[in-house]
């Protein structure tokens, strides 16, 4: 493959001839009989964990295998908020990690991923809340994360429609992250799928992997639905299915794996710039380009792999939100999903090391993958091409044997 | 939306009435047990897509916990029964396994 | 033009004028109109621009498939945007207004973005504005946001109102066609509880259109028979105006029922959401009909077949004068049929099949119309209306035959069951080659709570498209004793499929090939997607935005992915659809938040002294669902000037706390001292009856999760406190425990946090205020500090314990709630000499810090273990377990290097900011600042005039008078030194008088 540049000059020349000239945007290679690396799962953070291979390392004999299509799990369903005001130092400095890298992406990727930093609040409803904020606000300026606590009267000018006199949890302020925001989700997927094409990876999707093979206690290959694959390293980047694959490979992890609904209501003009997160009432909500309010809330409280939540979430959700911005009550629900987050004992991530030499595992993101792709990519590449990344080392799977816990939910509440 | 069957009172309940639990027949450790274990009961998960046996609060009911065994791929409700259990009950595993004839079995 | 018809009109009366306005213009329309019917009869076919290009957009469909004809519907508080006017009923006096255009609906300078079409195909916004990098956000994007979006933000606070629904059935039967109906009268037969709903004001279905005879009946005369059947029936529920929303797992079953919007204003509610359990369900749900894929089909006059006939027979309005039909099937000659017997011109039907023999075609060719046998359409002529068509040869590449002057077309691709409920719980389809549809699998259906199917669908829902097949269809899936209902219907041939226009159209007409009309996409835009990889039909999909529009699909998923099945060269079924979500069709956010708003957004927990605290200045504070008075505001008084006045009235003289929200849990039984053993790290089995104990309880991973006072009252029985927020979750706690562990410990627990009001008395007065009141010795000698008595206070039974909270002489009495307010009462009157007032949370805060006692939730934050807090002498080293004690052995927990609780004291007596962290030397590995402690509680002490505060710090207690440094805003560095956490009467000799 060519591949030929993305650009505006592109896309006029190729209009001249009814855009009859565009090539793949990746490859739909079968498998090879061994690749140095394989990675299970091109959602965002595998074939970030990929790009980053490639990009940073040089190792570009990979292989991303996909059970169903690329960025097809949790990349394809969330609400694409990025932010890094992160309590803890560890998160922080891996979401600001990610979010740096989100400012560039569009570039490094050749692929508008159309990150747009158009700022986000969480709201401060109780005294409670309002302490836990201005701490983060303390934190994050010590880890380099650009915040700042702000007033209900900027939190007004910033989000008009917004009642901040509610009766029962008026809004006492807000912590602000101006570099905070959103990107097309779908975008992540498919620049990063086309760029590690493009270096020679193989996509590999529709397959299935159905065993991990070891030898000595050391991986040596995955048996999958289009024949065995042999590798020196495999990395898990599976979300919602990491237990399954790990009891495969033979250890269990502090994984449960639970449903988190989100929805979308009718495109109207454009009435919210900024992302707002409500904590206390459990719910967020920002404008998509397209005009569409998309609306997070917390997740369903049973095992459940089924990508369908309980309509009682919703409710929640949409009542805090309602009270939140009055106005979305004549707005209408367009759409409603699921998707299987994967939550560990902390709720913070594992990149991780695991029993079985040469396999690694990165998961565990919960609610809040999304905004940590390439910094999770960034630290997995790191950890497998090297064996260790600062990033990374206080995400071991090992930590909770020690009791040393990353709890975000400290300040943050719940929702991501 | 789940229903299930509280099997202290005999309500069905709906999933707005009960609080979920997590994983079902963990056995406590405590002083005097190795790291492992103790990591073991407390985080680690057997999480499987297919049988779960996993704990309930009927918390808006008659507030009594209880088990029950429940699919995570299709949500299918098997059975439910007394927290005060070791393991499942012999009758509700051989419906598990008539059921599921692929199912491992209780371990 | 469109117009109203002189006569007929099923669904309309004549006898009801009702006006309404459209961008300003009056215009006229009939009870029983929908919008879009009264629009059409005002001539008014253009309603709306498309969202990418800003086309001109008309009325397509009848109903809830409606991708263009939206609009703004009323005003101010009733203003709701994207109002599908196909499924709105007309009401007098109905203000509506266009959409997505600037500055008007006639002349749109967005339409510039038509010319460009060639430039801006499917995800050409991944390819560019990539450069300069900070133009996305200042340039490109607020461009393509302004440009973006359909409706009006609605500003005004809606002024409707919204109502929850909950109701149980052995059978809900979706769908109020002559499916639904058979199906409801076999089972309510049965005796079953059914319900059958609807989501429009009409029964009847499709039948009713197309002059259907069933039982020797016409099907009105037939549906109207059998609702009077149904309405005798007690087991049978009958609703219309509502619509199955969503299913979701075990036969939970969203229904929305529009009340009143056709009734604006007339006080019901506007919109009903029910919450129905169903046994099973049945989608009775119908078929919706395909548009064709030819050039200009998105045109404003180019509408579906069936929406035609519905505009005439229904409504009495013409689409057009002149109507050409273009189809693959023969149901779409029934709208020729219907065109004709209304008077109306249909210059010729156009279809795509090679022969038209049936008895419909021949039907149609009786009266004269001309029949084009295998031919199609090369393009629309017009702009925003029909003129005419270009006629091409279907198996051609679309070289004009024939101009037909025309102004309007009436389109039919074949029929789509409607699938959305079966599929919305799992359940799968499968490709019917011949109908060239997606039908529900029997064999895969989704499944509920016992693993069995909670879900048949039957009629043209299950893809039965003849009414004999759909009524035998219904009346055997229900168990129907008995024959099915009789129809008499036309014979139909055979569908051929048609997924584009002529067949071999180059890629300009495929340019043109509208699949989506609101999103605009088009023929080549889907094959695009296809050429360059996203082959999947989740990525073609969401590359293209195929489907994404407020109809979801519903016009454009079938056509959309037999392209993109074509471009990949493999069968439709490989290429599968996409997931069908819910809702339906969109349902209204006022509907799923329903009445809880403002005041009742949420439950609110009220102490029987609450009202008082309102009329007495409380400025409120939300704990939970309680409120709490934070401070008692006197007229022209700050909140901060308030809490130093409450603080200083405790400290000199006597002050009331409303304590009722504390938690209070009472432990009985023989194994009670055992247990609360185990749930306490400090000994509780000890405490002899008649004193007090502060405790600490951990979760079982070894946070501090909770502290309180634990009262010993009998041999067997203890009460906990705990804190406000803690109460029902630590009552779970226990109940987890002894249900779930130690089911065999004779332990029971009761949360009786609401039977009692509990007042907290504190200052050097309260002794002497309590004895005003009388009735019980309260002397050192009699209650000693951390004891407790009952008794009678006033002539209110009381039970009275010394503790304190504030570090002044305290105590806490608890009395039964009903007379929580007298007591309250009685107690500001004895208190009068004293000066008594209120105090709130915040004066009880800082109190408790200038003595040093931890805040559950300020010194803990769930990653706080006692250690940290020098509570290590409320851990008994005695036990050999209690829950988080092994937690607690961890390396990192027992790890020498854990910050721990200190004081600190700036150095200019100023208050350290809240949240404040202390820096050490250098950065770490990942650049970040490095920390050696953090501010967990600070506070202004007007006590002792100066700030105080608590921290932990990096090995704290070992550096006591060491001076560190607290950046905070700009630039400034706070600098404190580490003292003792006790800054007032370090000998607690004031408690203890």
């Amino acid at each position: 493959m060519g591949f030929k540049r993305y650009s505006a000059f592109a896309v006029a020349r190729e209009a001249m001839n009814y855009h009859l000239g565009w090539e793949r945007a990746w490859g739909s290679p079968a498998p090879k009989k061994k690749y140095d690396v394989i990675i299970i799962g091109a959602g965002g953070h595998g074939l970030a964990s990929a790009y980053y291979l490639g990009k940073n390392y040089g190792i570009t004999n990979v292989a991303i295998i996909e059970k169903g299509w690329l960025g097809g799990g949790n990349t394809g369903r969330n609400t694409t908020i990025i932010r890094s005001n992160y309590l803890q130092d560890p998160s922080a400095a891996i979401y600001e990690k990610a979010r740096s890298l989100y400012e560039t992406m569009s570039q490094d990727l050749n692929y508008n991923v159309m990150f747009s930093p158009r700022g986000l609040l969480m709201l401060g409803q109780t005294e409670h809340e309002v302490r836990g904020y201005k701490r983060t606000v303390y934190a994050n300026n010590l880890q380099g994360v650009a915040t700042e606590w702000i007033s209900p009267q900027r939190v007004k000018e910033l989000v008009p429609i917004i009642n901040i006199e509610g009766p029962r949890y008026p809004i006492l302020g807000a912590l602000y992250q101006a570099r905070g925001g959103t990107a097309r989700h779908d975008a992540v997927a498919w620049g990063y799928a086309r760029a590690c094409s493009q270096m020679g990876m193989d996509v590999i999707q529709q397959c299935e992997v159905t065993g991990v093979r070891t030898e000595g206690g050391k991986v040596v290959g995955i048996d999958t639905t289009k024949g065995a694959i042999d590798c020196d390293k495999l990395g898990m980047v599976v979300a919602g299915h990491s237990s399954v694959l790990a009891e495969m490979a033979g250890f269990r992890l502090p994984i449960e794996s639970l449903a988190l609904q989100a929805l979308v209501s009718e495109p109207i003009k454009p009435c919210m710039d900024v992302v707002v997160m409500a904590n206390t009432v459990h719910g967020y909500m920002s404008q998509s380009d397209k005009g569409e309010m998309v609306i997070g809330g917390g997740t369903d409280g049973f095992n459940n792999y089924t990508q369908r939540g309980s309509f009682h979430h919703i409710e929640e959700t949409v009542r805090a939100l309602v009270e939140t911005f009055p106005m979305i009550s004549r707005l209408k629900n367009l759409r409603q999903w699921g998707g299987i987050v994967d939550m560990t004992g902390d709720r913070s991530p594992l990149i991780s090391k695991t029993p079985v030499d040469g396999i690694f595992v990165n998961c565990g993101w919960g609610t809040g993958g999304f905004k940590a792709i390439p910094g999770s990519g960034w630290a997995m590449a790191e950890l497998m091409a090297r064996g260790s990344s600062p990033l990374a080392e206080e995400f071991s799977m090992y930590r909770f044997r020690e009791g040393k816990f990353i709890d975000e939910s400290v300040a943050a509440g719940v929702a991501h | 939306m789940l229903i299930l069957e509280c099997p202290c009172c005999g309500v069905k309940a709906d999933e707005t009435e009960l609080q979920a639990g997590g994983e079902a027949h963990l056995k406590r450790y405590g002083p005097g047990s190795t790291d492992e274990e103790f990591d073991g009961y407390m985080f680690s998960r057997k999480n499987p897509k297919g049988v779960h046996f996993e704990r309930w609060r009927h918390a808006y009911g008659c507030g009594k916990w209880f088990l029950a065994a429940r699919c995570t791929a299709t949500l299918e409700v098997f059975g439910t029964y007394p927290a005060q259990t070791k393991e499942p009950p012999a009758d509700l595993q051989a419906k598990i396994k008539q059921k599921r004839p692929n199912w491992e079995g209780y371990k | 033009m469109s117009t109203r018809l002189q006569k007929g009109g099923r669904l309309i009366d004549r006898s009801r004028s009702m006006s309404f306005t459209f961008n300003g213009k009056k215009m006229q329309g009939y009870a029983g109109d929908t919008l879009a019917s009264a629009l059409l009869g005002a001539d008014q076919m253009l309603v709306g621009r498309s969202f990418k290009y800003h086309r001109p957009r008309g009325i397509m469909s009848s109903g809830a498939e409606e991708p263009n004809a939206l609009v703004g519907l009323g005003e101010g508080g009733r203003f709701e945007p994207n109002q599908r006017t196909t499924t709105t009923e007309l009401f007098d006096g109905a203000v509506t207004s266009s959409q997505n255009h600037w500055p008007s609906l006639e002349f749109d300078v967005g339409a510039v973005n038509d010319k460009f079409y060639r430039f801006l195909p499917a995800g050409f916004y991944y390819k560019t504005f990539m450069f300069p990098r900070f133009a996305w956000k200042h340039v490109f994007e607020p461009v393509i946001r302004q440009s973006a979006g359909l409706g009006k933000v609605p500003h005004a606070r809606d002024e409707d109102r919204y109502e929850y629904a909950y109701a149980f059935a052995d059978l809900v039967i979706v769908g109020g066609g002559i499916a639904g109906l058979a199906a409801a009268l076999a089972a309510g037969k049965q005796g079953k509880r059914v319900w059958l709903i609807e989501q429009t004001a009409h029964w009847g279905g499709r039948a009713v259109v197309d002059g259907v005879q069933i039982e020797g009946q016409d099907a009105d005369a037939w549906v109207k028979e059998t609702l009077e059947a149904l309405e005798g029936m007690e087991n049978v529920t009958l609703r219309s105006r509502t619509m199955a929303s969503g299913l979701y797992d075990h036969g939970y079953l969203l229904m929305y029922e529009r009340i009143a919007d056709h009734t604006p204003g007339d006080g019901r509610p506007r919109h009903r959401l029910w919450r129905m359990r169903a046994g099973h369900i049945v989608t009775a749900t119908g078929a919706i009909e395909r548009p064709l894929s030819f050039a200009g089909n998105d045109i404003p006059g180019v509408m579906l077949a069936s929406a035609v006939r519905d505009y005439v027979v229904n409504w009495a309005v013409s689409p057009g004068d002149r109507t050409v039909i273009v189809t693959n099937n023969d149901d779409a000659y029934r709208t020729a049929l219907a065109l004709l017997d209304a008077g109306l011109s249909v210059p010729a039907v156009v279809d795509a099949r090679p022969e038209a023999k049936g008895d419909l075609p021949e039907a149609v060719r009786a009266r004269g119309v001309k029949v084009l046998e295998g031919k199609g359409i090369a393009k629309v002529k017009g702009g925003k209306r029909v003129t005419g068509v270009s006629v091409c040869l279907q198996a051609g590449e679309g070289a004009e035959l024939e101009t037909i002057p025309c102004d309007a077309v009436a389109m039919s691709g074949g029929w789509s069951p409607v699938v959305h409920l079966w599929s919305h719980c799992g359940g799968k389809l499968n490709w019917d080659e011949k109908q060239a549809m997606f039908r529900p699998d029997p064999n895969r259906p989704a499944t509920g709570a016992d693993g069995e199917a909670m879900v048949t669908a039957i009629g043209s829902a299950n893809g039965h498209l003849s009414s004999a097949d759909v009524l035998a269809d219904a009346h055997k899936a229900v168990g129907g004793k008995g024959a099915a209902p009789g129809a008499v219907c036309a014979t139909e041939a055979p569908i051929m499929p048609v997924w584009i226009m002529p067949q071999g159209a180059g890629p300009a007409l495929r340019f043109k090939m509208w699949l989506d009309p609101q999103n605009d996409v088009k023929v080549s835009d889907v094959q695009l997607a296809a050429r360059e990889g996203y082959e999947s039909v989740e990525h073609a999909k969401r590359y293209t935005t195929l489907g994404m529009a407020t109809d979801q699909g519903k016009i454009s998923n079938i056509n959309g992915l037999a392209i993109l099945s074509d471009s990949l060269n493999q069968a439709i079924p490989a290429t599968g659809t996409t997931t069908f979500r819910p809702p339906y069709t969109p349902i209204s956010m006022g509907a799923i938040a329903g009445e809880a708003r403002g005041e009742i957004f949420q439950p609110l927990r009220k102490t029987p002294m609450h009202e008082w605290h309102e009329t007495h200045g409380a400025h409120w504070e939300p704990v939970g669902h309680w409120r709490r008075p934070y401070c008692f505001l006197r007229t022209g008084e700050g909140v901060h000037d308030a809490v130093n006045r409450e603080i200083r009235q405790v400290r000199n003289s006597v002050g009331l706390l409303d304590a009722s929200t504390l938690g209070k849990i009472l432990v009985k039984g023989p194994d009670a001292g055992k247990f609360l053993d185990m749930l306490y790290t400090n000994m509780m089995s000890t405490l002899p009856v008649g004193k007090c104990r502060y405790g600490l309880m951990c979760n079982e991973n070894g946070f501090l999760s909770d502290d309180g006072v634990v009262v010993r009252l009998t041999e067997d029985t203890w009460l906990c406190h705990t804190t406000t927020g803690g109460a029902d979750r630590i009552h779970g706690w226990m109940e987890d425990w002894l249900q779930c562990e130690w089911w065999d410990w004779k332990v029971y627990t009761a949360n009786v946090t609401e039977q009692y009001a509990q007042v907290a008395i504190a200052g050097p007065n309260a002794r002497k205020l309590l004895e005003k009141l009388g009735g019980m010795e309260l002397t050192k000698a009699a209650l000693p500090f951390m004891e407790w008595r009952e008794g009678t206070l006033g002539g209110f039974r009381a039970r009275v314990h010394r503790i304190s909270f504030s570090g002044e002489l305290s105590f806490e009495v608890a009395v039964p709630a009903s007379e929580g307010r007298a007591f309250w009462d009685a107690l500001i009157a004895a208190g009068e000499e004293f000066g008594v007032m209120p105090y709130g949370t915040e004066a009880m805060h800082i109190m408790r810090a200038e003595k040093g006692f931890i805040m559950i939730g300020d010194e803990t934050d769930g990653t706080v273990i006692p250690q940290d807090l020098n509570l290590q002498w409320a851990i008994s080293k005695k036990k050999e377990d209690y829950l988080g004690k092994r937690a607690q052995e961890r390396s990192f927990m027992a790890s020498a290097e854990r910050w721990k609780l200190v004081g600190l004291e700036t150095l200019d007596g100023g208050v350290i900011p809240d949240g404040a962290y202390a820096v050490a030397e250098g950065h770490n590995a990942n650049g970040q600042r490095n920390v050696q402690g953090r501010v967990t509680s600070t506070y202004y002490s007007p006590t002792l005039d100066k700030g105080i505060a608590m921290g932990l710090v990096k090995h704290g207690p070992d550096r006591m008078g060491e001076v560190i440094d607290f950046p905070v805003d700009d630039g400034k560095v706070v600098k404190a030194r580490i003292v003792d956490p006790v800054f007032y009467d370090k000998e607690g000799e004031k408690q203890n008088v």
